[in-house]
């Protein structure tokens, strides 16, 4: 007798070419979405506000209808997509200069708002699809192509703590900050995701993941030195964790 | 506020007159940011959407607001903004989106005094954003011109229906003067038919292949078959929707030419001016895009001269010159802001001109 231990999610495209550099977590972050949308139910109800950078293209791999946002406009257009249509489940997939730098207002106040629809936000710590510059979440010392000399603060000030701030607006449901270094975190990334999906198939409000992700081409390293360093220099500062979760108590 | 009634004769101010003739168009989501000389249409919109259990969202700025609209009309729903000058502005990105996207927007453009900040006053000064294109690259937005606030009605309908007949953006332009004015006004049903949107409109890919509205267009080749496509489309456009008024022309040695609520003072000034001896005739465009220009064209070969009345520092007077191609000379009465010149003003300087 035989089991089915391995399979390609449905909403995956089978003819998809990935186009993502070797050793970038977006691949295995899409896949994640991928098999939650799939698990959930969600493939064939589900519209995807999609973003600009290297975030763009995972309507090239997913099975769902996708509109394209201007650069930080995603959940604007979801927003409108949800409210025409509040009987489908509408999702962001942008990155962290998109989501938190060009588009926070729209990423605040969807929040703020209660929006019913789920975020996921890929933090790499820089611009990748630009090559490299220095972006919201740039950390303290780090060297970019716009940071020569590393980000210091009389120069460039600090880094935001996303996943907090979306922590603190009243109409989140859910906000946590996953790592997809290990396997067992990026068991826990696919549970959050999991998570962020179902507080808007519940109604519950705003449902929100940032993932910490690597960026090996600009970051100069390889797939393997990208991951110690997601481990050794972000995690400290983006500590990963579940910051709001109005499922579990009345925060 | 007033009721969506129709087939009754009412008092009412330019504004609430278009909101409540969206919402009788069926527009499902409104979504606005505050700007004078136009805010009573979210206030209208606010309170009127909820009671019908449709959809009002305040938006946190007006790059939302639009962004907003375009994810709606992305769904096939009927879905407007609306908005004045320096925030139109705000909106050129995503206009050129919508308009590479090809969905349905509606946008009420209420024009107030620019550059910049400018001032609250009435003004025709935004022409050139509408019709010439503040975002990026090739593209054209519909825009309908309303000279009376009966038309503000009649054509906020027609906006609704040409931008979901050709999935192209369309503007109401209208003035702070026809927004803030109210007249009598008679609110028929909304006389168009509705469009199947079933073959684009995003609704989740039960059952079908999965749908992408996007305008990136990764390789060459594929651009330039895009902008071909979209270019025949704006060619049927102007064969077939591009819609002018005229009086008097048939006899007439001079045309005056306005668009908006400019037009009524021309059409006064004109009958001064023939009491005078002076053979004028007026002429509207009510399509700024498709603009008239093969009907001007035409006059042009019997007509000596052409003057453009606008209520800015001359910008339609651009496409008259191109329409009449040097044929006759073209001249411009304007104001720079405010309510246009008056009737006995504009006949002055039309005989002056003449």
């Amino acid at each position: 007798m035989s089991v089915q231990v391995f399979k390609i999610p449905n909403s995956l495209k089978k003819d998809a070419k990935y186009t993502f550099c070797p050793g970038c977590d977006h691949g295995v972050a899409v896949r994640l979405v991928a098999e939650v949308l799939e698990e959930m139910g969600l493939t064939e109800n589900a519209i995807l506000a999609a973003s600009i950078g290297c975030s763009v293209t995972l309507y090239d791999f997913l099975n769902v209808d996708a509109l394209e946002a201007p650069h930080g406009r995603a959940l604007a257009e979801a927003t409108g997509i949800k409210r025409a249509r509040p009987d489908k489940f509408v999702f962001t997939y942008q990155g962290d200069g998109d989501f938190a730098s060009i588009g926070l207002a729209e990423s605040m106040h969807a929040a703020l708002r209660g929006e019913k629809l789920s975020a996921i936000c890929i933090n790499n710590t820089t611009y990748g699809m630009t090559g490299g510059q220095l972006g919201p979440t740039t950390i303290m010392g780090q060297i970019t192509t716009t940071s020569p000399t590393g980000r210091n603060k009389e120069y460039y000030g600090y880094p935001i703590k996303i996943a907090e701030h979306i922590a603190l607006c009243d109409g989140t449901a859910y906000s946590a900050r996953v790592s997809l270094d290990s396997v067992a975190n990026i068991k826990k990334a696919k549970q959050a995701i999991k998570k962020a999906f179902e507080v808007q198939v519940k109604g519950l409000g705003f449902g929100f993941v940032e993932i910490l992700s690597t960026c090996p081409t600009n970051w100069r390293m390889t797939p393997e030195q990208a991951h110690e360093r997601v481990k050794n220099e972000m995690m400290p500062v983006f500590k990963p964790g579940v910051y709001k979760d109005i499922t579990v108590n009345n925060q | 506020m007033v009721e969506c009634l129709t087939g009754k004769k009412i008092l009412i101010k330019g504004n609430y007159a278009i909101a409540n003739a969206a919402v009788l168009a069926g527009c499902q989501c409104y979504f606005g940011y505050p700007i004078t000389p136009q805010s009573e249409i979210g206030e209208f919109m606010s309170g009127k959407m909820q009671e019908l259990g449709r959809s009002y969202v305040s938006a946190e700025s007006e790059l939302a607001a639009i962004n907003m609209t375009i994810g709606a009309c992305a769904t096939g729903a009927k879905a407007m903004s609306s908005s004045s000058s320096c925030a139109i502005a705000l909106m050129q990105e995503a206009l050129s989106y919508a308009a590479s996207d090809e969905l349905p927007v509606v946008l009420v453009s209420v024009m107030r005094g620019g550059p910049g900040l400018g001032n609250i006053y009435s003004s025709q000064g935004d022409y050139f954003q509408t019709t010439k294109g503040g975002g990026n690259g090739d593209y054209k937005l519909i825009a309908l011109a309303p000279s009376t606030v009966q038309e503000c009605v009649d054509l906020t309908y027609k906006a609704f229906y040409l931008a979901h007949k050709y999935k192209n953006p369309t503007v109401l332009l209208a003035d702070g003067l026809l927004g803030q004015m109210m007249a009598p006004v008679e609110f028929k049903p909304y006389p168009y038919p509705e469009i199947d949107n079933s073959e684009w409109a995003l609704t989740g890919a039960k059952g079908r292949n999965s749908r992408i509205i996007r305008s990136y267009a990764p390789l060459a080749d594929e651009q330039c078959v895009f902008l071909e496509k979209l270019f025949n489309k704006y060619k049927q456009i102007e064969e077939n929707e591009t819609e002018w008024e005229e009086i008097g022309t048939e006899d007439a040695d001079i045309v005056l030419v306005s668009f908006g609520s400019t037009f009524r003072n021309i059409k006064t000034a004109a009958k001064i001016c023939r009491q005078k001896g002076l053979k004028v005739g007026v002429f509207r465009p009510i399509t700024l895009y498709p603009f008239p220009h093969k009907r001007l064209n035409e006059l042009a070969d019997r007509v000596k001269k052409i003057i453009s009345v606008e209520v800015n520092m001359g910008q339609m007077i651009n496409d008259i010159k191109l329409s009449v191609d040097g044929k006759v000379p073209v001249e411009l009465i304007h104001k720079p802001v405010g309510a246009p010149p008056a009737p006995e003003d504009i006949a002055a300087q039309v005989e002056e001109l003449a």
